[in-house]
C-alpha cells in the first residue's frame, strides 16, 4: 500500500468521486432522512459501518467466488452487515432507530455499497478495499451531515436537535436556535427542500472544482507566441 | 425596380418582450384596483415589496451570472412575476413572506434554470406554492371584503397597514375571514342554499361571492383586452375556463350538501380568471401549438376543479398550473403542427429516418 494510492483513494472517496455528489448513488436515504443532523449522522454512520465491513469481506473472498454468482454473494454479505448494524442500533440507540425506521434495513439497497463492492473491493487487496469503504462512507456521511445541518437550520431554525438520541445525555443541551423559537420554513423540511439543497451542494462542489481548475491552468507555464520548439535528438548520458 | 430577396421569417414582430410584458402589467390594473378597493392598502404594500425584491434579486443573479443587467431588466418579466405574486398573496401578509416568495420565484424558479425563456415552471406559481406549503397560517389569512365589515370596523389605514406588515402583528380581529371557496371546503353537511343564507359572503353577493366576483370580472376584462391586442390566443384560457365550467356543471347536483358549488361560483371565485388569462397564457412554461394549448388549458381546468372539490386545499390554480407545466413538453411532443407542404403532421411515435 503506497502513500500515493492511499492519498488517491481518500481524495476519490471524500471529494473527486464522492458517492452522493458525483456518483449520485444512495439518493433515497440521502433525501429521506436528512431533515436533522442527528438523523443524518445516525444513518451516515450506519452506512459507513456497512460499507467498511462489506468491502473487507468482499475483498477477502474475491478469489474464491465465481463470476456467475458474485452479485448474490455480495448482496448476502451486505445484508448480513446491515442486520448487524440494525441490531446494534436497536440495542444502543433505540429511539433513533425508530425515527430512521425503514431506512436502516434499506441500506441493503444503497447502490453505493454494492457499487463499491463490485467496482473496487472485488479487484483490490483487503487493506485498500477497507480504506476505500472507509473513505467512500466518510464522503457519504459528510454530505449527509452537511445536508442535514442545512435543512435543519433553514427548515426548523435549529441545529443539533435530538443529538442525545445518538450521544446520550451529554448532548442534551447541544441544541442551538439562532433564529428564535418560532422560526419555521416548512419547504426545507419537506422533500422538495432535500432536492433543492442537494442540487445547490452539487453546484457548490462544481464551483470549487472550476476555481481549482482555473487556478491550475493559470499557473501552468504559458507558451509564448513565436517561440520555437526545442528538438531533442541525442541521449543525455 | 429592384426586388430585394428577404429570407424568412417574413412576419415582423410588432412588439418586443418588454412591451408585451408591460401590456400584461397594464392589463392587471382593473383587477388590481378592484382588489385594492375590496381589501385595502395591503395589496399596494405587497406590490411595492414584491417589485423591489424581484428587481433586486434579478439584478443580483444577473450580476453573478455575468449577464447584462440592464438588458434583462428591461424585459419586465421580473415585474410581471412580482405583480402576479402581489395579486396572489394575501393582503397584509408579513413582509418577509412576500420577499421569500418573490426571491424564490426569481432566483430558484427562473434564473437557476437559465433565465427568462428557459424556465420549465411559471416562476410566480412556484413562489406562491413554496409560500403556501411553508407558511400555511400566514397564507390562509385573508382580509374581509370592505362591504362585509361590521359598521364600526374598517380596514387599517396606510400607516397601520405598514405597521402590520413590517412589525409582524397579525391583523385586527374582524378584519380577516373566510373566502367563498373556504366555505365550501369546510361545509359540514349544509345544503348550498343554507350556506348562501348563513354567510354574508354569499347572501350579499351579486352573483358569486362578495369581493371575488368583481375582482374576477376585472381580470376577465383585462384578459380580454390582452386577447384583443393579440398577446395570446384564445385557446388556453377558453379551454381552462370551459373545462372548469363543464366539471362544475357535471358535479353541481342541484345544491346538495355534497355539492362543491355552482359553475358561476367556480368561474368567479379564487384565482380562476387571473389564472386563465395571466398564468395559463405564460408563453414560456405553456405549450406551443394551438392544439397543444387546448389540451394544456383543459388539463389545468380539470385539475383546478378536482383539487378544489376533492383535494385538501380550497383553491388550486397554482398547483394545477405547475402540474400542467410538467405535462407541457409531453403535450408538445404529441401535438406537432402540420408543416407547410405536408399532408399530415409528424407523428410523435414516428421513427426518424436515417438517410
Amino acid at each position: 500500500m503506497t502513500q500515493s494510492t492511499v492519498k488517491e483513494i481518500t481524495a476519490n472517496g471524500v471529494w473527486r468521486n464522492n458517492p452522493a455528489l458525483v456518483q449520485l448513488l444512495g439518493l433515497c436515504p440521502l433525501l429521506a432522512v436528512t431533515s436533522t443532523v442527528a438523523n443524518a449522522l445516525g444513518l451516515g454512520l450506519a452506512t459507513l459501518l456497512v460499507l467498511v465491513g462489506s468491502n473487507t469481506i468482499v475483498s477477502l473472498i474475491r478469489n474464491h467466488v465465481g463470476d456467475a454468482v458474485r452479485l448474490p454473494v455480495f448482496v448476502m454479505i451486505i445484508a448480513s452487515f446491515v442486520t448487524c448494524t440494525e441490531m446494534l442500533m436497536k440495542a444502543y440507540t433505540y429511539e433513533l432507530y425508530q425515527i430512521l425506521g425503514i431506512f436502516v434495513p434499506l441500506i441493503v439497497t444503497n447502490c453505493a455499497i454494492l457499487g463499491r463492492a463490485e467496482a473496487f473491493a472485488s479487484k483490490n487487496p483487503v487493506g485498500l478495499a477497507a480504506l476505500d469503504g472507509l473513505m467512500m462512507g466518510f464522503g457519504f456521511l459528510l454530505v449527509l451531515v452537511v445536508l442535514g445541518a442545512t435543512r435543519e437550520l433553514l427548515g426548523q431554525g435549529t441545529l443539533f436537535v435530538d443529538m442525545n438520541l445518538l450521544f446520550g445525555t451529554i448532548a442534551t443541551n447541544w441544541l442551538i436556535q439562532p433564529f428564535g423559537e418560532n422560526y419555521s420554513f416548512l419547504v426545507f423540511v419537506l422533500p422538495p427542500g432535500a432536492f433543492l439543497v442537494t442540487g445547490l451542494l452539487i453546484a457548490l462542489k462544481n464551483m470549487f472544482d472550476n476555481i481549482a481548475k482555473n487556478r491550475a491552468d493559470a499557473e501552468r507555464e504559458k507558451v509564448i507566441k513565436g517561440a520555437k520548439r526545442v528538438r531533442t535528438t541525442g541521449h543525455i548520458s | 425596380m429592384v426586388f430585394k430577396q428577404v429570407s424568412s421569417p417574413h412576419g415582423h414582430a410588432r412588439q418586443k418582450t418588454g412591451e408585451i410584458m408591460q401590456l400584461v402589467v397594464l392589463a392587471t390594473l382593473p383587477g388590481f384596483l378592484v382588489l385594492t378597493y375590496q381589501f385595502g392598502w395591503g395589496l399596494l404594500i405587497n406590490l411595492l415589496i414584491a417589485t423591489l425584491s424581484a428587481i433586486s434579486a434579478e439584478a443580483l443573479v444577473l450580476k453573478l451570472r455575468n449577464r447584462p443587467i440592464d438588458f434583462y431588466l428591461r424585459d419586465y418579466s421580473a415585474v410581471v412575476t412580482a405583480v402576479l405574486l402581489a395579486l396572489a398573496l394575501p393582503p397584509l401578509a408579513p413582509w418577509w413572506l412576500v420577499v421569500v416568495a418573490t426571491v424564490f420565484s426569481i432566483v430558484i424558479a427562473k434564473q437557476l434554470y437559465g433565465g427568462l425563456g428557459s424556465n420549465p415552471f411559471n416562476p410566480a406559481m412556484v413562489g406562491y406554492v413554496v409560500a403556501l406549503i411553508s407558511f400555511p397560517i400566514e397564507m390562509t389569512t385573508w382580509v374581509t371584503p370592505i362591504s362585509l365589515l361590521a359598521a364600526d370596523i374598517s380596514h387599517p389605514g396606510l400607516l397601520e397597514s405598514l405597521a402590520i406588515v413590517f412589525t409582524d402583528n397579525s391583523p385586527v380581529d374582524g378584519v380577516t375571514g373566510a373566502t367563498p371557496l373556504d366555505l365550501f371546503k369546510h361545509n359540514d353537511g349544509l345544503l348550498v342554499e343554507q350556506i348562501y343564507q348563513n354567510n354574508t359572503l354569499f347572501s350579499r353577493a351579486s352573483f358569486a361571492g362578495v369581493g371575488w366576483e368583481w375582482a374576477n370580472v376585472a381580470f376577465l376584462i383585462g384578459g380580454l383586452a390582452l386577447l384583443k391586442a393579440r398577446v395570446f390566443t384564445w385557446h388556453g384560457p377558453m379551454a381552462m375556463l370551459g373545462t372548469l365550467a363543464l366539471m362544475s356543471m357535471l358535479f353541481w347536483d342541484g345544491g346538495s350538501s355534497n355539492s362543491p358549488g355552482s359553475p358561476i361560483m367556480h368561474l368567479f371565485s379564487g384565482a380562476s380568471m387571473l389564472g386563465a388569462f395571466f398564468i395559463v397564457t405564460d408563453p414560456v412554461s405553456s405549450t406551443v401549438s394551438n392544439r397543444g394549448r387546448l389540451i394544456y388549458g383543459a388539463l389545468i381546468g380539470l385539475l383546478v376543479y378536482v383539487i378544489r372539490a376533492w383535494g385538501s386545499y380550497p383553491d388550486a390554480v397554482a398547483f394545477a398550473v405547475l402540474l400542467g407545466n410538467f405535462a407541457a413538453p409531453f403535450i408538445d411532443n404529441y401535438t406537432v403542427p402540420r408543416t407547410y407542404g405536408h399532408d399530415k403532421s409528424r407523428r410523435a411515435t414516428a421513427k426518424e429516418k436515417s438517410e
